[in-house]
């Protein structure tokens, strides 16, 4: 494919495509490590009436407000899953599950009760997003990249998804340490003086900023599917934290690359017309590569499950 | 002139003490698992806490530390805040507390020991690396600095807790449960290292559940069960009275008086 092509139209979904993996991929390393990789599953889940309200309360289908009505949603929903974990001392799953449930189907009943079911706030739209539309129809090849003119046509979306990439990653740079620590023995990172609950929270928010983002611009099969699949095969693929993240991050681009192309032009190869949703493609790539590492993974067996005494 | 030397006051006795608890109580639900519970820990000495099962040995442990929240009580580490001594507190959680499954190597877990002193991004230096290698050294698993940790006997997992505690050179160990389901050389090394610590001066507390080892290990012993029930030296403390206020009926009379004939 020439530049001409390629530039306008496979370039930016491409870009979003690679960076709302990644940055939905980094923490979700720690979240898997944690036992907590559900949380992606909540988000997607809480963020609705979070949207729904933004729309009533500016009664426009607009980036800005829905992804602030989404941020405050998770905030209040991570707040309010502490609050249950803490106060009925009962396991985070059990809270998440009963938060997320609750918060959708205030969403839904919010949707349905007020005239917003009439707009365009379909649920396909959230699942699915909205990839192969990302074009970016102001740019006539490799050379538009340099025009400022192209540029400022570029779909808000990219920036959008390579800010908050910007932002995961500095957070996981940052608090590496503190975050390693954490995660494998809080007890001892407290006696460190790690304020282990505050860095908890601020992974999720972290996680909540890369969800709603990458909702926002792809859908939430792909958060869902990033959170969990590019760091489970990693962690089967290597024994030390650093490396897995490497690895997920290869993971995560590797799924939306080939999930794209797959998208557009499998059907094409096999003789069908139609192409299907980049979105659950790269979903369905990540799940099929973390289905390979299980099975062919270098570290997948619990390596010598320790032998007591 | 002896009399001056017994009455130290209250105050003095916490400023000395390389961590002094008062009236600690914790509770993880309606009922207290630790109640009002006074500690004084010796400089120089090597300190067991004992109890039945439930007695609050390891959340008396974590409580001072602050690893749990207690409903009250107030913790001193050589006489000042618990906050601002934290560099002078390594601490050897249970082996059982972590998975250790996790993807990290036995040096990387060592080299956590140095945090405090690394910070979020200074870089590690060749002498950190040593200071790891010596620690892992001194608890027997240089051959292992490579190795997975999920690929460790429990033992060995137990010594590398230890190793990162040792890279903490800190003045005061606190260990929960340190002989838990490890093999018999592994004790050994991990009496020895203890020993060691305390012969250069440093003071460890460990809670402990073996009562026919404490008198080879130990020179004082502090009972609990929820409540206080002893404190003080091995001689004094760790009689059968105190141990059968402290195990109630659990303890069989057969234990106690093996303990007894043990103590002389």
């Amino acid at each position: 494919m020439s530049g001409a092509d390629f530039v306008p139209l496979s370039l930016t979904p491409l870009l979003i495509g690679i960076f709302a993996a990644i940055a939905c991929a980094l923490p979700g390393n720690f979240l898997v490590l944690r036992r907590q990789a559900l949380i992606g599953d909540a988000i997607s889940h809480v963020v609705l009436p979070g949207i729904v309200v933004a729309f009533l309360l500016t009664g426009m289908i607009a980036a800005w407000p829905m992804m602030l009505g989404a941020a405050g949603a998770a905030l209040v929903a991570v707040a309010l899953i502490e609050a249950i974990r803490r106060l009925g001392r009962i396991e985070p799953g059990a809270a998440m599950g009963v938060i997320f449930t609750t918060m959708f189907a205030g969403g839904v009943l919010l949707l349905e009760q007020t005239d917003t079911s009439s707009v365009h706030l379909d649920v396909e739209h959230a699942l699915y997003g909205n990839l192969e539309s990302l074009i970016w129809l102001d740019a006539t090849g490799w050379s538009s990249l340099l025009d400022p003119q192209a540029l400022a046509y570029l779909p808000p979306e990219l920036p959008r998804m390579a800010v908050t990439l910007l932002v995961v990653s500095l957070f996981t740079w940052l608090l590496w340490r503190p975050l390693k620590l954490s995660t494998f023995d809080e007890g001892f990172a407290r006696t460190m003086g790690v304020r282990t609950g505050l860095l908890g929270l601020a992974l999720v928010v972290m996680a909540a900023l890369a969800a709603v983002a990458a909702f926002d611009a792809v859908g939430s099969i792909i958060v869902i599917a990033m959170f969990i699949c590019p760091p489970a095969a990693a962690r089967l693929m290597s024994n030390r934290l650093e490396a897995q993240i490497c690895w997920s991050i290869v993971f995560a681009t590797l799924s939306a690359v080939l999930g794209y192309v797959i998208a557009g032009y499998g059907p094409l190869w096999l003789g069908l017309e139609d192409a299907v949703s980049a979105a659950g493609m790269i979903a369905t790539v990540s799940g099929l590569i973390l289905g390979v590492t299980a099975v062919a993974g270098p570290c997948r067996t619990r390596s010598g499950a320790p032998s007591e005494g | 002139m002896l009399d001056l030397v017994r009455t130290r006051s209250p105050e003095e006795e916490i400023v000395a003490s390389p961590m002094a608890i008062r009236g600690l109580t914790v509770s993880y639900g309606q009922k207290p698992a630790v109640f009002s519970v006074d500690m004084t820990v010796q400089p120089g000495a090597m300190t067991a806490i004992i109890g039945p099962n439930g007695a609050g040995k390891s959340t008396l442990l974590k409580a001072a530390l602050g690893v749990i929240k207690p409903l009250s009580g107030r913790v001193t580490v050589y006489g000042k805040p618990l906050a601002a001594q934290r560099a002078r507190i390594a601490y050897v959680p249970q082996r059982a507390s972590v998975d250790w499954d996790f993807p990290t190597r036995v040096r990387d877990v060592v080299i956590m020991g140095l945090y405090r002193e690394l910070g979020l991004l200074r870089r590690v230096k060749p002498r950190h690396v040593e200071r790891t290698m010596d620690c892992l050294a001194r608890v027997g698993m240089t051959d292992f600095a490579d190795r997975q940790i999920g690929q460790l006997s429990g033992g060995q997992q137990q010594r590398v807790f230890l190793a990162r505690a040792l890279a903490q050179e800190a003045d005061l160990y606190l260990l929960d449960e340190p002989f838990a389901g490890v093999d018999a050389a592994t004790e050994k090394a991990i009496i020895g290292v203890l020993k060691a610590l305390k012969d250069e001066g440093k003071t460890v507390v460990a809670v402990h559940h073996d009562l026919a080892t404490v008198v080879d290990y130990f020179d004082r012993v502090f009972l609990i069960n929820t409540r206080k029930v002893a404190e003080g030296s091995v001689g004094d403390a760790f009689t059968a009275e105190t141990l059968q206020a402290a195990y109630g009926g659990r303890l069989a009379t057969a234990q106690i008086d093996q303990i007894s004939r043990a103590l002389g």
